[in-house]
């Protein structure tokens, strides 16, 4: 177990510089000089090579791809923004906290408001229950995410007045941008959940515990829905990158200074510190989830663990 | 021949005067016209069709049958788990120690089931959940049944599995470091776990191979006869009928056809389909290059036939069999059978 931890840590840092340096090489090949355009126009050229010189890159691009790949990954330093001045990690610690809070709180709501949903819909299958649930998934499966936000500040914030609409005065704040992000993941995790739930019901495992005089909700509860679950944990990962990756819209929409609105600036400005910064960090956090995730999927079958404490020995 | 015996009639008898029933023999278990319907998009699967036997305790029911029969349906409305919906009981009663099983509310038959009646499911490998340790599992229905502490209700788990011959320290290992064989025993553990009184084995030993077999056939006389237990055995192996079950009913599309001793039924089978299930058997005396299969195959439970339904495979049948249901006739003292022409059959049977 202890040995398959380790190799997944391996790979997930293997995973982020393989990220780091696709995202570097893009940005490099932008067209457009990036001194000139913080410049401007009337710049002369003697400034535009003072420019360049300051920002490094008048240098090859194999010794600009050393010199990040040296300081973002050995000593966690991304540079300074090329627009603003300011230490690039200084300030996306700052951002890192907003993003990430949205990201798990929509996170925590998909999983369980999605999973209850589910057994919700499995529990009452062919019934109204159940196509009610469904329908409702597949609507805001299909509505795209920032519609949904507006239409939430068009409504709770704008026709009822009772959440802000936009920035991070107080935790409410936070309320209209979790639930926009989590409301697709939410509806995607009830459809997984209902279908696994669906497949377990009528698992003979489950005629066993009915045959033990268990009581309805228990077996739901103890026999059903650990069972159901690992599909659920597996779209887990995915569903938090994908959360992640929708940032930097639901932080416009709702103009929250996090990592995602950050990573948008970056690109307007072509600042590449800025950029690199975020993509690396999105990285991060999506492989640590998937680990996690993974781990959780071995912690709960003991099948799974079997087989990584198999590895071990082999 | 006296045509009012099939059991249908005497239960109507005894419905309209109940104060009779106390006066004369009640069976343990007394299924009573039992009729089992699936439905699934729109169509209407008759699954189990006017079933009646009766069971005492100590005493073994084989219920034989090819694979769709009914068989695993009759069990499982005996244990009140038919998956409602699709499956519908339209009729019948089930009588255990005197209470109708289909009438008693809910909350009551949980403490029925697990306690006095068990089940032991056909598929060993899918009847354990894989996510819990079978000790776990045997626990929830002591735990359920029982006022005891965890630890009193684990030490008797693990006796449960050193009765089946499995050491009580792995009660901490989950289904997947079992084999077959050893699942199929605790399945059979976490059924006797709190003394059944009723005992439904659905193919118990179908997944083993042979020299388990044994082992769990030995297991569950040794306990039958420990506990008084009654008991179902659904197989389609003759060879376990003929070793451990006391009656037999034979089950043809949802049918008992014929039904009576163990004697009854291996010496003086009168029924066609039981006579051709015997026959399909290979004898190890005779030099046989071919199997004697039933020709045909067994009908489509959505259409089953008119009139009997095995007449379409059916060497002896004649046109009236295709006409009218054949009723049970008792043909011996409680050997029963669905054949107009029984005589016919047996005489042919006896001069081939």
């Amino acid at each position: 177990m202890g040995k398959y931890v380790i190799q997944r840590v391996l790979q997930m840092f293997v995973i982020i510089w393989i990220a780091g340096f696709i995202v570097f090489t893009l940005m490099y090949m932008m067209p457009g000089d990036p001194a000139k355009i913080l410049l401007g126009n009337d710049a002369t050229e003697s400034t535009i090579l003072a420019k360049r010189a300051e920002l490094g890159l008048d240098a090859s691009y194999v010794e600009q791809l050393a010199s990040f790949m040296y300081h973002a990954f050995v000593r966690f330093d991304f540079g300074y923004s090329w627009s603003y001045g300011v230490p690039v990690m200084q300030e996306l610690l700052v951002r890192l906290p907003r993003t990430l809070f949205i990201g798990v709180s929509a996170m925590v709501l998909n999983v369980l408001l999605g999973t209850w949903l589910g057994v919700f819909a499995a529990t009452h299958r062919g019934k109204w229950q159940d196509s009610l649930t469904m329908v409702i998934a597949m609507v805001f499966i299909s509505v795209p995410d920032f519609w949904l936000a507006l239409m939430c500040v068009l409504f709770f914030s704008i026709n009822l007045g009772w959440l802000p609409a936009y920035g991070i005065d107080g935790p409410l704040s936070y309320v209209l941008p979790i639930l926009s992000s989590a409301v697709a993941g939410i509806a995607i995790n009830a459809r997984q959940g209902r279908s696994s739930m669906l497949e377990v019901i009528h698992a003979d495992f489950i005629s066993t515990a009915r045959a033990k005089g268990q009581k309805e909700s228990v077996i739901v509860r103890k026999h059903m829905l650990p069972n159901a679950m690992m599909p659920i944990i597996t779209g887990v990962g995915g569903g938090l990158a994908m959360v992640v990756a929708g940032s930097p819209i639901m932080e416009s929409v709702f103009s929250i200074p996090g990592v995602g609105a950050y990573l948008l600036v970056g690109i307007n400005l072509r600042d590449r510190p800025i950029v690199l910064a975020c993509v690396v960090f999105f990285a991060v956090f999506t492989s640590v989830a998937i680990l996690l995730m993974d781990l959780c999927y071995a912690f709960l079958d003991p099948r799974i663990k079997a087989q990584y404490a198999a590895k071990k020995v082999g | 021949m006296k045509s009012d015996t099939f059991p249908e009639a005497k239960t109507m008898k005894s419905d309209t005067f109940p104060e009779a029933k106390t006066m004369k023999h009640v069976a343990f278990l007394d299924v009573k016209n039992l009729e089992v319907i699936y439905t699934q998009n729109k169509r209407t699967v008759r699954a189990v069709n006017h079933v009646s036997f009766q069971l005492d305790r100590g005493q073994t029911l084989g219920l034989v049958g090819e694979t769709g029969a009914g068989k695993t349906t009759i069990a499982k409305a005996c244990m009140g788990i038919l998956p409602t919906p699709p499956a519908r009981i339209l009729n019948g009663e089930i009588w255990l120690d005197a209470e109708n099983i289909l009438e008693i509310p809910k909350e009551k038959m949980l403490r029925i089931r697990g306690k006095k009646i068990a089940m032991v499911f056909q598929d060993p490998m899918t009847a354990l959940n894989p996510l819990q340790t079978i000790g776990e599992q045997i626990l929830e229905v002591i735990e359920l049944h029982n006022a005891v502490s965890r630890h009193e209700g684990l030490k008797r788990a693990g006796q449960m599995l050193e009765l089946v011959g499995i050491p009580a320290a792995r009660h901490v290992e989950y289904p997947h470091q079992f084999s077959g064989g050893m699942k199929q025993r605790v399945v059979i553990a976490m059924a006797l776990a709190c003394d059944p009184e009723l005992l439904l084995a659905d193919e118990p030993t179908t997944a083993l191979d042979v020299t388990i077999q044994a082992q769990v056939l030995e297991l569950i006389k040794g306990l039958r006869e420990k506990l008084n237990t009654a008991m179902i055995l659904i197989t389609h192996d003759l060879g376990v009928v003929a070793e451990i079950c006391d009656k037999v009913a034979v089950i043809y599309a949802g049918q008992i056809i014929e039904s009576g001793s163990k004697e009854d039924i291996f010496d003086r089978p009168a029924h066609p389909y039981t006579i051709g299930l015997f026959q399909s058997l290979p004898r190890l005396t005779a030099a046989e290059k071919w199997l004697k299969p039933i020709e045909g195959m067994p009908p489509d439970p959505t259409d089953l036939p008119d009139g009997c339904s095995f007449h379409p495979r059916c060497p002896y049948a004649s046109k009236e069999c295709a006409l009218a249901e054949p009723d049970c006739i008792e043909i011996g003292t409680g050997h029963f059978c669905r054949c107009t022409k029984w005589m016919e059959v047996r005489t042919c049977q006896m001069h081939p």
